[in-house]
C-alpha cells in the first residue's frame, strides 16, 4: 500500500467530516447565510438598473461577477485563517505527531475550503434565479463554463490563503494585512463596475491578479454574448483567462509547499503552551 | 547503541541566542524502560523532549530514538513513536471517539504481525476510561476528560515509544491514580518504553523505572529512587523526646546511632522516628547542591519560586518545607 496515498484518503475523509461539521454547526450556518444575504440584499437594491449602453439589468452582470468575489474571499480567507489557528492551537502539531499527518491534514483543509464554496454558491444562486430574470443566459454551455472556471479559480486561489495562514504570525494579522487587499482587489476587479470604466494602469493592476479573470470567466458562464462588449478587448478573452489561472495555480503549487513546510516544522508544544498563554492574558 | 537502546543522547545541546538551555545532555533509556525527566523550571526538559520527538532542531550533539536521528526520522520513523500532546482547543467540533478514528486511520499502513496498528478504537476508549463521554465533542469535555484523550491519541498508534511532557497537570488524584496504573500497563503488557517528565515527585516515584534529574542543562543524576536517596541524599533524620525537649540529628547510619542513643538514655527516650530520605529530599538536596556550585544561579533561582508559588500536592508540601 502506498503510504502517502493512504495518507491523503485519510485527509479526504478529514475534510468531509469538517464540511459535515462545518454545514451543522449552526456559527458556520450563519456565517453562509450572511453572505448570501449580503450579496442578495445588494442585487436586489439594485435590482432595476440596467447596465449603461446595454438592455442587461444590473443583476444579470454583478451576480456572476459576485460569486466569482465571494469566490475568492472564502478560498482566501477561509485556509488563511484555519492555517493560522489551527498552528496555534494545536490542530497542526496534532497532525505532525502522526505518520503522514500533515499530508492528509492539508488534503482535508482543501479538500474542506473547495467544498465551502457549494452552500455559499447555492444560498445566493437558488434565491437568485427566483429573485431575478435573465441571469443565465446560456443554459448548459453556461454551466459547463462554471464547471471549469471554479476549480481552476479554486486551484489559483487556495494556494494564497494556504501561504498567507503559514506566515501570519497570529490569525488577528490575517485579516488586517492579509484580506484588506483582498477586498482591494475587489473594488478594482470589475465586480461593481466593468473594468473598462476604470484608469488604465488599475486595469493592468486587476488584471494580474485571478479576482479579476474568475469574474470574467463567471461572467462568461452566464452572459449573452453581447456583453462581452463591456470587457476589456470587447471579447470574453477565455484562453487568457485559462492561462492566467493556470500560471497563478502553477506558482502556487510550488509556493505553497514550502510554506507549508516551514509553518510544519516550526509547531511545537512550546509553540501551542506560549499562545494559550498569550491567549488567556487576553482574556483576562 | 544497541537494539536493546531506545533513546540514546550524546553531548546534546541546545543554544537560543547566547544562552546554552541544554549543555551537554547525556543519557540512554533502554526498551521496555520507563524513564522520568525530572528538573527545575526552565531546566530545559521540554526543550529536550521535543528534540526526541523529532519537533524541535539541536544546535549539537548526537541523538538516536530507535535507531534514527529524529532531526532526519521521517514519517516512518514518526509511526513509531507517540507523543501526548495537551489539547487547547482543536478539533473543538470533533466527537472524541471520531477523532481517535481519523488519527487512528494514520497508522494503518504501519502495522505488523507483533504490533498492530491502530489500537481498536473501542479498545481504547475503555482503556483511557473516556467511557460514556466518547461520543462528545471534544469542546464539553472536562479538562480531566480532555487529558485522556489525549493520552489515547498518543497511544492509539501502538507506539514502541511513547513521549509524555507533564501528562498529569490538571488531574485529580484519582485521574492520577488511574493514569499511572495505564502507563504501568503499557510498559509491562505493550513493552512500550515510555519517557515522561513531571513535576510531581511522587509520580515519578511511582512510575519509574529510572529517573534522570536536569539542572541547569545537564544531566546532574541518573539511577533508581533508591539508588540516587542512598548517592545524594545520604543521612536518614532520626528524632526524638528527651525530658520533655524534641531533639532530631541527620546521620549518614541511623541503625548505629539509635543503639548509642537508646543505651546512653534507655526509657528516657520517648516518640522515636526515623525517616529516610525521600525522592523529594533526595530532589531538593541535589538541586540545591547543584546550585550551590553553579556559576549561573537562574534555574535554581526559578525553582525556588515555584516551590512556593504553587499549590502543594500530595508530595509537595514537604518540599516546600524544604526549601524554606
Amino acid at each position: 500500500m502506498n503510504r502517502t496515498a493512504h495518507a491523503v484518503r485519510v485527509g479526504l475523509a478529514r475534510g468531509w467530516h469538517e464540511f459535515g461539521l462545518s454545514v451543522r454547526s449552526p456559527q458556520d450556518q450563519g456565517f453562509y447565510v450572511f453572505m448570501a444575504v449580503a450579496t442578495l440584499a445588494y442585487l436586489f437594491w439594485n435590482r432595476d438598473d440596467r447596465v449603461e449602453g446595454t438592455s442587461l439589468l444590473m443583476p444579470s452582470v454583478a451576480l456572476p461577477s459576485m460569486l466569482g468575489m465571494v469566490m475568492v474571499f472564502g478560498t482566501v480567507a477561509g485556509p488563511a485563517f484555519s492555517l493560522a489557528l489551527e498552528r496555534e492551537d494545536g490542530t497542526l502539531l496534532r497532525a505532525r505527531a502522526v505518520p503522514r499527518g500533515v499530508t492528509g491534514y492539508v488534503t482535508g483543509q482543501v479538500l474542506f475550503q473547495s467544498l465551502q464554496v457549494v452552500p455559499v454558491f447555492a444560498l445566493i444562486l437558488l434565491p437568485g434565479l427566483l429573485l431575478f430574470d435573465g441571469l443565465a443566459h446560456r443554459g448548459a454551455a453556461g454551466w459547463l463554463t462554471v464547471a471549469w472556471v471554479i476549480p481552476l479559480g479554486l486551484l489559483a486561489v487556495m494556494p494564497i490563503g494556504i501561504v498567507l495562514g503559514a506566515l501570519a504570525p497570529n490569525a488577528q494579522k490575517v485579516g488586517t494585512w492579509g484580506m484588506l487587499p483582498v477586498f482591494g482587489l475587489a473594488a478594482i476587479s470589475g465586480i461593481f463596475t466593468p473594468i473598462t470604466a476604470l484608469w488604465g494602469w488599475v486595469q493592468v493592476v486587476a488584471q494580474v491578479f485571478p479576482m479579476y479573470w474568475i469574474g470574467l470567466g463567471m461572467r462568461s458562464a452566464f452572459l449573452p454574448d453581447a456583453a462581452a462588449a463591456l470587457e476589456v478587448g470587447g471579447s470574453w478573452r477565455t484562453w487568457q483567462t485559462v492561462a492566467v489561472l493556470a500560471a497563478w495555480a502553477v506558482a502556487g503549487a510550488l509556493a505553497a509547499p514550502p510554506v507549508l513546510r516551514r509553518a510544519a516544522r516550526r509547531t511545537s508544544g512550546s509553540q501551542v503552551e506560549a499562545a494559550r498563554e498569550a491567549a488567556a492574558q487576553l482574556v483576562r | 547503541m544497541t537494539s536493546e537502546t531506545a533513546v540514546a543522547v550524546r553531548g546534546l545541546r541546545m543554544r537560543y541566542g547566547t544562552r546554552d538551555v541544554l549543555d551537554g545532555v547525556e543519557f540512554e533509556v533502554r526498551r521496555g524502560e520507563v524513564v522520568c525527566l525530572l528538573g527545575p523550571n526552565g531546566a530545559g526538559k521540554t526543550t529536550t523532549i521535543e528534540i526526541l520527538e523529532g519537533f524541535r532542531a539541536r544546535s549539537a550533539g548526537e541523538v538516536e530514538v530507535l535507531g534514527t536521528d529524529p532531526a532526519t526520522g521521517g514519517e516512518d520513523w514518526r509511526a513509531r513513536t507517540g507523543v501526548v500532546l495537551q489539547s487547547w482547543r482543536d478539533h473543538a467540533r470533533w466527537t472524541a471517539r471520531h477523532l481517535l478514528r481519523h488519527l487512528g486511520a494514520y497508522y494503518t499502513p504501519y502495522s505488523t504481525p507483533a504490533r498492530p496498528r491502530p489500537y481498536d478504537v473501542d479498545e481504547l476508549i475503555e482503556m483511557v476510561g473516556l467511557g460514556e463521554h466518547a461520543d462528545q465533542k471534544v469542546r464539553l469535555l472536562s479538562g480531566g476528560q480532555r487529558r485522556r484523550l489525549d493520552v489515547a491519541i498518543g497511544i492509539v498508534g501502538r507506539p514502541e515509544l511513547l513521549f509524555l511532557d507533564e501528562p498529569t497537570a490538571g488531574f485529580d488524584p484519582h485521574a492520577r491514580r488511574e493514569f499511572h496504573e495505564l502507563v504501568l500497563r503499557l510498559a509491562g503488557a505493550e513493552e512500550t518504553t515510555v519517557l515522561l517528565t513531571t513535576h510531581d515527585l511522587d509520580e515519578a516515584e511511582k512510575l519509574a523505572d529510572r529517573i534522570l534529574i536536569l539542572a541547569d542543562g545537564r544531566i546532574v543524576a541518573d539511577g533508581t529512587t533508591a539508588g540516587l536517596a542512598e548517592r545524594f541524599a545520604g543521612a536518614a533524620r532520626v528524632s526524638w523526646r528527651l525530658d520533655g525537649e524534641r531533639r532530631s540529628v541527620t546521620t549518614p547510619d541511623a541503625t548505629r546511632f539509635l543503639r548509642g542513643l537508646l543505651a546512653e538514655h534507655g526509657e528516657a527516650v520517648a516518640d522515636l522516628e526515623v525517616r529516610r530520605p525521600s525522592l523529594e529530599d533526595t530532589y531538593l538536596a541535589l538541586v540545591r547542591r547543584h546550585e550551590a556550585g553553579a556559576s549561573r544561579g537562574e534555574s535554581a533561582r526559578e525553582f525556588g519560586a515555584e516551590t512556593g508559588g504553587r499549590a502543594p500536592g500530595p508530595g509537595r508540601i514537604e518540599s516546600g518545607e524544604a526549601a524554606r
